[in-house]
């Protein structure tokens, strides 16, 4: 497939981040800054605590990578014994189900009683809260290939472990990329969380003590960098699925 | 197996298939066989155990009772002999057209094993077979890019490419609209005249049924039975003007009553024998084709 043109149309995301800012400014100078800091405060404080920022941001990232990378392999394991077998998934799915309804936040004192404050609960608190949507969602893709489909197979002779190779791993994978997307942003949503509960080192830790000093616009600042780090991870992974996975996007640009 | 032998012999099979925990007979007592090389149809109403009987020569299916033999040996799981196509083309999204097409011969002894290596001869193969069915210059183009007759023409080069000597066809036509699909009729009948495989072909079209097979069987709603078998003795190639043709209008008559005595009164199944239908067999009950809807031109059911 020719990849289509990329000429993104900027114009009306554009015009809606402007406007918010916009928004959001008009609405601060009728806050204190201590309530509501419009952009250019938390521009400012950006620029002010760029040193505390980075070394908060660092921290927050790797342990966010860390612990999205092992969902992913763990996810990515699971979700296929689930797919492949459908005795795995029936012993499997409502311990799965039960445990995503668990909320994550509720575990992070369990995880400090056990690890300790600091990294080891804020990799732990980003695995489980991202690993939920890469099971389920790589099991649907194996789970759902056309009966028709294996029978062509298998008439042939496949075993099911070809099947498996030949069809379900290509067809499962922009069910993967859909997942890895949703959770590599709920893996900084974990992080950030553990972080602010039991931590002195992150940007939730960051914005617990800016808080607690009533630097608001330190606290933004917070926010607006893990939402950026969240946008750039969704945005690779974005790319890595139109590079591997594109044909699932036919229809758009195809006649 | 000496000449004289049915190259496949369905020999008294019943199939069942548990269904919510109840036992399903879908195929009972059916006894069939075909010529190496013979065009057989099998038709009947929908639900009838037509696709059981497929399966089951396919060796996806193993008869409860009975027994399948091709070219004389027992069917006692999937062999290599066997191309399947349905009415849905499923050619995988991912691949181009060509690589869907050599699909089996990944797969297949002996060709999985020296497919890399001949991968050439086999594309030109390939290549070669979708210019006979009218895809010339598609191969590199991914099936979402072919309309709903173009895929369903790649889905047979994927079932044929392999060289198999039993072809089993799943309603290949029904989701196409009248005139491709009568246009595929050509194909399979120009496919088949040079390569002489065996097809088994289910469908519920009778007309196409009379004008692609040799044989045509008609089988009774469930569990399917053979009530009929008629001899399709016209002469080959056949065309579309043929089918307006008194002679073939004949057959499709005599077939379609038939289609009638599957029916039981009520729409309650009974263990009796199929009973012979009088000429003012009424018209056709709910799930069973119109005895019209077959003859004139059916608006597309929708493609995938």
């Amino acid at each position: 497939m020719s990849l289509r043109r990329t000429a993104p149309v900027w114009g009306p995301p554009a015009a809606v981040v402007v406007a918010s800012l916009v928004l959001w400014e008009l609405a601060a100078r009728f806050m204190p800054v201590f309530v509501l800091p419009g952009p250019r405060d938390v521009a400012g404080a950006l620029a002010q605590w760029r040193a505390a920022i980075w070394y908060n941001a660092a921290q927050t990232l790797v342990t966010t990578l860390v612990g999205f990378g092992v969902a992913v392999v763990a996810g990515l394991g699971l979700g296929m014994a689930v797919g492949y077998s459908a005795l795995v998934y029936r012993a499997l799915y409502p311990l799965l189900v039960a445990f995503n309804s668990v909320p994550k936040a509720a575990i992070v004192p369990v995880l400090v009683i056990w690890f300790g404050i600091g990294t080891v609960p804020a990799i732990l608190t980003a695995f489980l809260i991202s690993f939920f949507p890469i099971v389920v969602n790589v099991a649907t893709g194996l789970a759902t290939i056309e009966p028709e489909l294996q029978d062509v197979l298998r008439s042939l002779g496949a075993s099911r472990r070809e099947i498996f190779t030949k069809v379900g791993i290509p067809r499962s994978l922009p069910y993967f990329f859909a997942s890895l997307k949703v959770s590599a942003t709920l893996a900084f949503v974990g992080a950030v969380i553990s972080e602010t509960v039991a931590s002195n080192r992150g940007i939730g830790y960051l914005m617990l003590a800016a808080s607690s000093r009533f630097e608001v616009p330190l606290v933004f600042a917070g926010l607006v960098v893990v939402a950026a780090m969240g946008v750039v991870l969704f945005a690779a992974f974005a790319v890595l699925e139109r590079r591997l996975a594109g044909w699932a996007y036919r229809g758009q640009g195809t006649a | 197996m000496t000449s004289a032998d049915p190259f496949v012999v369905v020999d008294h099979v019943t199939l069942g298939y548990s269904h919510q925990g109840r036992v399903v007979r879908a195929v009972d007592d059916v006894t069939l066989t075909a010529r190496r090389g013979e065009f057989v149809a099998v038709a009947g109403p929908s639900g009838c155990g037509k696709t059981t009987l497929l399966k089951s020569l396919a060796g996806l299916l193993l008869p409860d009772r009975g027994e399948i033999r091709v070219a004389g040996s027992p069917v006692v799981g999937p062999t290599r002999r066997v191309g399947m196509a349905f009415q849905n083309p499923i050619l995988l999204p991912w691949r181009r057209t060509l690589d869907n097409v050599l699909l089996p011969l990944e797969i297949v002894a002996p060709h999985r094993s020296r497919f890399r290596r001949e991968r050439a001869a086999h594309a030109a193969r390939a290549q070669t077979l979708l210019a006979t069915v009218g895809l010339d210059g598609c191969g590199d183009r991914y099936p979402w890019q072919l309309s709903g007759g173009q895929q369903q023409r790649a889905s047979l080069c994927r079932a044929l490419i392999h060289d198999p000597d039993l072809l089993l066809l799943d309603e290949p036509f029904g989701a196409l609209d009248a005139f491709t699909r009568e246009e595929l009729w050509l194909v399979l009948q120009d496919l088949w005249l040079r390569q002489r495989f065996t097809v088994f072909l289910v469908t519920h079209d009778l007309r196409e049924a009379v004008f692609l097979a040799d044989t045509v069987y008609v089988m009774s709603a469930r569990p399917g039975r053979i009530v009929a078998r008629t001899d399709v003795p016209l002469p080959r190639p056949r065309t579309l003007e043929d089918t307006f043709a008194p002679t073939f209008t004949d057959l499709y008559h005599t077939i379609r009553r038939h289609i009638g005595t599957g029916r039981t009164p009520g729409g309650v199944p009974t263990e009796a024998p199929a009973r012979r239908a009088d000429d003012a067999a009424p018209v056709a009950a709910a799930g069973l084709p119109h005895p019209r809807g077959d003859v004139g031109p059916r608006p597309s059911e929708g493609q995938p």
